[in-house]
């Protein structure tokens, strides 16, 4: 994912062929998306990439990318509530969906702040 | 929506400018485009606080006036950086009464030396913690004090303008995609810089430089656009997630870690090798990289072998396991490093009250320029968000107090909506400014990225109901296209090289440059003047 907006240069010696199936829950239905990734990388990365290489409409919300500061990627990956930030790619199918107890935005985002700061 | 005073974007100059107006008896309305005072730069900064408060050995708010303004390579408007100094320890204490947990040695408070700084003036919370405390302190105060109604997922588009006064401002609500009108007797810009400008940059994703191109389009001056930090050893390799990529810094001062070119040899000078200033180490990195000397990766090596795991430990705690669970043993491995893009000196030109050069328009933060001149002093970004928002919302208040409301009606929106994908065209942006605009820059370079920003057809459609990803997408081009304009307009015209201006073609500083320009909006077209 060289030059995705990330903090790194791509690395010519670490770059691998590896694949993993994302299975994005989007509005009810799963939609699959296939990720190249390097080993090290994350679910965001993965996200980011669908964003800019298969379907710029996927909705997902992160604020610090990959600093786990910010909070706000919250997301559950195979039925586990995590922050997609830190979550590691792997070369399987991996099954994201926003979290269940806050309301839909869109896709995987959801209403995670506190009620008073709505409009 | 109505409000006395709004403030735009909520990191710590944001929260503290609508803490101290609300102080001052106003009405706040403190929006973001996210989360309230999760996003922004204050979140991310894993580091120290300069501030000249003594407790760890003798010191006075003129010396750290006086690091401030050598390190800014003599272009610094002073009455900011004296602002910046003068109210620090104020600013500093207050925090700590809020909670914010200093670290403290013996009972007083904790000062470390960071680079550039002429003694131990730079607080801290442990462990790497510094950021988040000062947001969440700055988050629980916010929503405790009444007065101030917070609103997040609201993104400003545009000032609203009466008369050439500012009069509020227009924004999405990013959920709905609705157009809100905020009408507001004075307006605090608060948004943070533009370092997501560069594909390699150690900022939050709304770091576009929003509150530049809002006060831009709305007849607001700019000011010392061309000067954007780079922090010498922000992390390359390998792979780290869930820290900041510039925790290094602290490492190296506390623990003496080594910065070793591809030959495994120290390249900075000997004298003030943990002291140098961030541009004159962002460049030493650079050229041995030219000289074929970098590390695999492009950048250098970072060594703490020589440490020993009890040491580490001591000095870093849990952020030690953080680093094994990245596969980072320190005891084992030199980690690379290489120059990121991390902090704008420049942006939108104020008093020492903090007025803009547009009636009832304010800023505050990093979104102010010319407080540190061509180069950020290390410590000096939290100082300058917290005593700017402070002084900020004081004045803003007082405006408030006799200046009318006026009604403005929400945004329409006239634009087609373009074909193009506007995510994937942020990201060759981001390449090309990072390549042709960054730490080291010559007249082809700037001309060449001139041709591609030029070649950006953006306009913005009305958004669609809904969260609309595309919309803040195409938003976020138009300003970024803009914004990196103005920097690049203003390096190509810089005919010398000044602190983290640095021209391949014009190496030398020169007495003729001694100047700051400006940047402002003549009808479409991007001016630069001195």
């Amino acid at each position: 994912m060289r030059g995705a907006g990330g903090r790194r240069s791509g690395s010519p010696a670490a770059r691998c062929a590896l694949n993993a199936r994302l299975k994005v829950l989007r509005g009810g239905r799963y939609e699959e998306y296939d990720v190249p990734f390097e080993p090290g990388q994350t679910v965001l990365d993965g996200l980011r990439w669908i964003r800019l290489h298969r379907d710029p409409s996927l909705a997902i919300r992160f604020s610090c990318i990959n600093a786990n500061a910010c909070k706000e990627c919250m997301i559950q990956v195979d039925g586990k509530t995590v922050y997609a930030c830190t979550t590691r790619l792997a070369e399987r199918e991996m099954r994201l969906e926003p979290l269940p107890n806050k309301v839909l935005v869109k896709d995987l985002v959801t209403e995670i702040a506190p009620p008073d700061e709505r409009l | 929506m109505q409000t006395d005073v709004l403030v735009i974007g909520s990191g710590g100059a944001g929260m503290y400018a609508a803490l101290s107006a609300a102080r001052e008896g106003a009405r706040v309305l403190l929006v973001d485009r996210s989360l309230i005072g999760r996003g922004g730069a204050t979140v991310m900064a894993q580091m120290t606080v300069a501030v000249a408060v003594g407790e760890e050995e003798p010191d006075h708010w003129e010396h750290h006036l006086a690091d401030t303004l050598k390190a800014g390579r003599g272009i610094c408007d002073e009455a900011l950086s004296r602002l910046l100094c003068e109210d620090g320890p104020a600013c500093i204490r207050e925090m700590d009464e809020w909670g914010v947990g200093w670290a403290r040695n013996d009972g007083h408070l904790s000062q470390v030396h960071a680079p550039g700084h002429d003694r131990k003036r730079c607080v801290y919370v442990d462990f790497l913690n510094t950021g988040p405390a000062v947001s969440k302190t700055l988050r629980a105060r916010v929503q405790r004090t009444a007065g101030i109604q917070r609103v997040g997922d609201l993104l400003v588009t545009d000032l609203a303008l009466s008369g050439g006064i500012c009069v509020g401002a227009h924004a999405v609500h990013v959920p709905s995609g609705a157009a809100v009108a905020l009408a507001a007797k004075v307006t605090i810009v608060a948004t943070g810089g533009l370092t997501r400008l560069y594909a390699r940059n150690s900022a939050s994703l709304n770091m576009g430089g929003d509150g530049y191109a809002l006060a831009l389009r709305a007849g607001a001056e700019l000011i010392d656009m061309e000067f954007v930090q780079f922090f010498p050893i922000g992390h390359l390799a390998p792979r780290l997630v869930g820290m900041d990529p510039i925790m290094w810094d602290p490492f190296r001062y506390k623990l003496g870690g080594r910065l070793l070119n591809a030959e495994m040899r120290e390249f900075l000078p000997e004298e003030g090798r943990y002291t140098s200033a961030r541009d004159l180490a962002t460049y030493a990195i650079l050229k041995e990289v030219e000289a074929g000397r970098g590390s695999p990766h492009g950048g250098a090596w970072l060594s703490f072998q020589h440490c020993g795991e009890a040491a580490l430990r001591a000095a870093f705690g849990p952020v030690i396991d953080r680093l094994a669970a990245n596969g980072i043993d320190l005891t084992r491995q030199a980690i690379e490093v290489a120059p990121i893009a991390h902090y704008h000196m420049g942006g939108i030109r104020v008093d020492s009250d903090m007025r803009s050069s547009v009636p009832h328009l304010f800023a505050a933060g990093e979104a102010v320029g010319g407080a540190n001149g061509a180069n950020r002093l290390s410590g000096n970004a939290i100082t300058e968000a917290l005593t700017f928002g402070r002084r900020a919302g004081q004045r803003a208040a007082a405006l408030a107090a006799k200046a009318p409301l006026r009604d403005i009606s929400p945004k329409t929106w006239d634009r087609a909506r373009p074909t193009l994908n506007a995510a994937a065209a942020i990201v060759e942006l981001q390449k090309v400014v990072n390549r042709d605009v960054g730490p080291l820059r010559t007249a082809s370079g700037l001309k060449r990225a001139l041709a591609h920003l030029a070649s950006i057809d953006v306009d913005v459609p009305a958004p669609r109901g809904g969260l609309d990803p595309e919309w803040i997408d195409l938003h976020d081009l138009r300003n970024m296209r803009l914004v990196a304009e103005c920097v690049t307009r203003a390096a190509l015209a810089r005919e010398e090289s000044r602190g983290a201006h640095q021209r391949e073609d014009f190496p030398e500083p020169s007495d003729a440059w001694r100047r700051r320009q400006t940047v402002r909006l003549a009808g479409s077209e991007v001016r630069v003047e001195r």
